[in-house]
């Protein structure tokens, strides 16, 4: 049997069935992505002076991301518009341009950004604690110039006991009077040798940056995670329409192939869309 | 809302991302005189007009194929 509407349009909607069903779908995904970046912009808002991490992100390889996703897009669009003019050929090779972007991401995101995070370190220091650490805080000259206080020390964790942690300090830390410390670096600063010795019962919590370090890591994770799921449902799919499988579609209906990359092409331009709330929302604000 | 519409609303927001970027980069090197960030910004807003080009290229391409959906 036959599925009716694939190709041709419903009389009654004027759209065939698959574009009414992604349509349905992606304003679900608004909805689930909107309740976590409102949630983000609340627990923002909310954070106590100095619980919230700046420039903990890598911008260029962010940037980077970034500008492949939208490479991606734009092949997508291409793929499709290669099928409606009959060019299977350059319909296979936009395909596997924007297959090959959507793994770079995938590749960068996972195997890249995501474990610079698990080996990283911060323990935020008690309120009464501060003063014992204020060669790695600087919080007297933020205080004169009237910024938010520093409560965490970062960096590596070289070693611990019962009793300490040995920290190889972010260059935040080891230099934290230093007025260039005050911003984010666009080229993230190494790890320095400067080792800090900080008391546990001197640390208030301490974690590695997972999700458990803090809300905006909680927030990072959740939301670059989910997308990053997306981007690989999206792989997914289009890898079965690269496939030989698809060129029997093709040569069966070559509507009914267009069809289907278009419905996937607006997947796929939703989760590049999200991408572009998540880019400023995480790296740059 | 077509594929084709949609790209254009995505090339949009991509556009506005490249022009908010540059405009980042700009204000950080104005408030904390960074000048490696005026390298960012005049990247940015490079990629700002390519992506302006792209899309009104993309509009009259689709426009002379009648690739209506």
């Amino acid at each position: 049997m036959e599925i009716p509407y694939t190709v041709s349009t419903r009389p009654d909607t004027g759209l065939w069935n698959a574009k009414v069903g992604i349509w349905l779908f992606l304003a679900s995904e608004v909805m689930l992505f909107g309740a976590l970046f409102s949630a983000y912009i609340f627990l923002r808002l909310d954070a106590p002076l100095g619980m919230w991490p700046h420039g903990v992100l890598n911008v260029p390889v962010g940037t980077m991301n970034t500008a492949i996703l939208i490479m991606s897009s734009v092949t997508v669009v291409l793929a499709w518009a290669a099928l409606k003019m009959r060019r299977y050929r350059a319909y296979w090779w936009y395909m596997l341009a924007t297959i090959s972007c959507g793994v770079i991401f995938l590749v960068v995101k996972l195997g890249y950004e995501w474990p610079q995070k698990y080996n990283h370190f911060g323990a935020y220091i008690k309120p009464e604690e501060l003063g014992k650490y204020e060669q790695y805080l600087g919080n007297e000259r933020r205080a004169e110039k009237g910024m938010e206080p520093r409560l965490e020390i970062t960096g590596h964790l070289h070693s611990q006991n019962a009793k300490e942690y040995e920290v190889a300090l972010d260059p935040v830390n080891a230099d934290p009077n230093n007025p260039s410390m005050d911003r984010p670096h666009f080229f993230p600063l190494p790890v320095t040798d400067k080792i800090a010795t900080i008391e546990k019962e001197d640390v208030e919590r301490a974690t590695m940056f997972l999700p458990t370090h803090s809300a905006y890591f909680a927030s990072y994770f959740t939301i670059t995670g989910l997308h990053g799921m997306h981007v690989l449902g999206g792989v997914i799919v289009f890898i079965y329409m690269w496939l030989p499988v698809s060129k029997k579609v093709y040569q069966r209906n070559p509507e009914h192939l267009a069809n289907r990359v278009e419905v996937s092409g607006l997947f796929w331009h939703f989760v590049d869309l999200i991408w572009i709330f998540v880019f400023p929302l995480f790296y740059l604000l | 809302m077509s594929l084709k519409a949609f790209h254009i609303v995505f090339i949009i927001f991509s556009t506005l991302l490249a022009l908010g970027t540059g405009a980042w980069c700009v204000w950080v090197d104005l408030v904390e005189g960074a000048p490696i960030y005026l390298a960012g910004a005049i990247a940015s807003f490079a990629a700002a007009i390519a992506l302006i080009i792209y899309g009104v290229w993309f509009y009259r391409k689709m426009k002379r194929l009648r690739i209506i959906t």
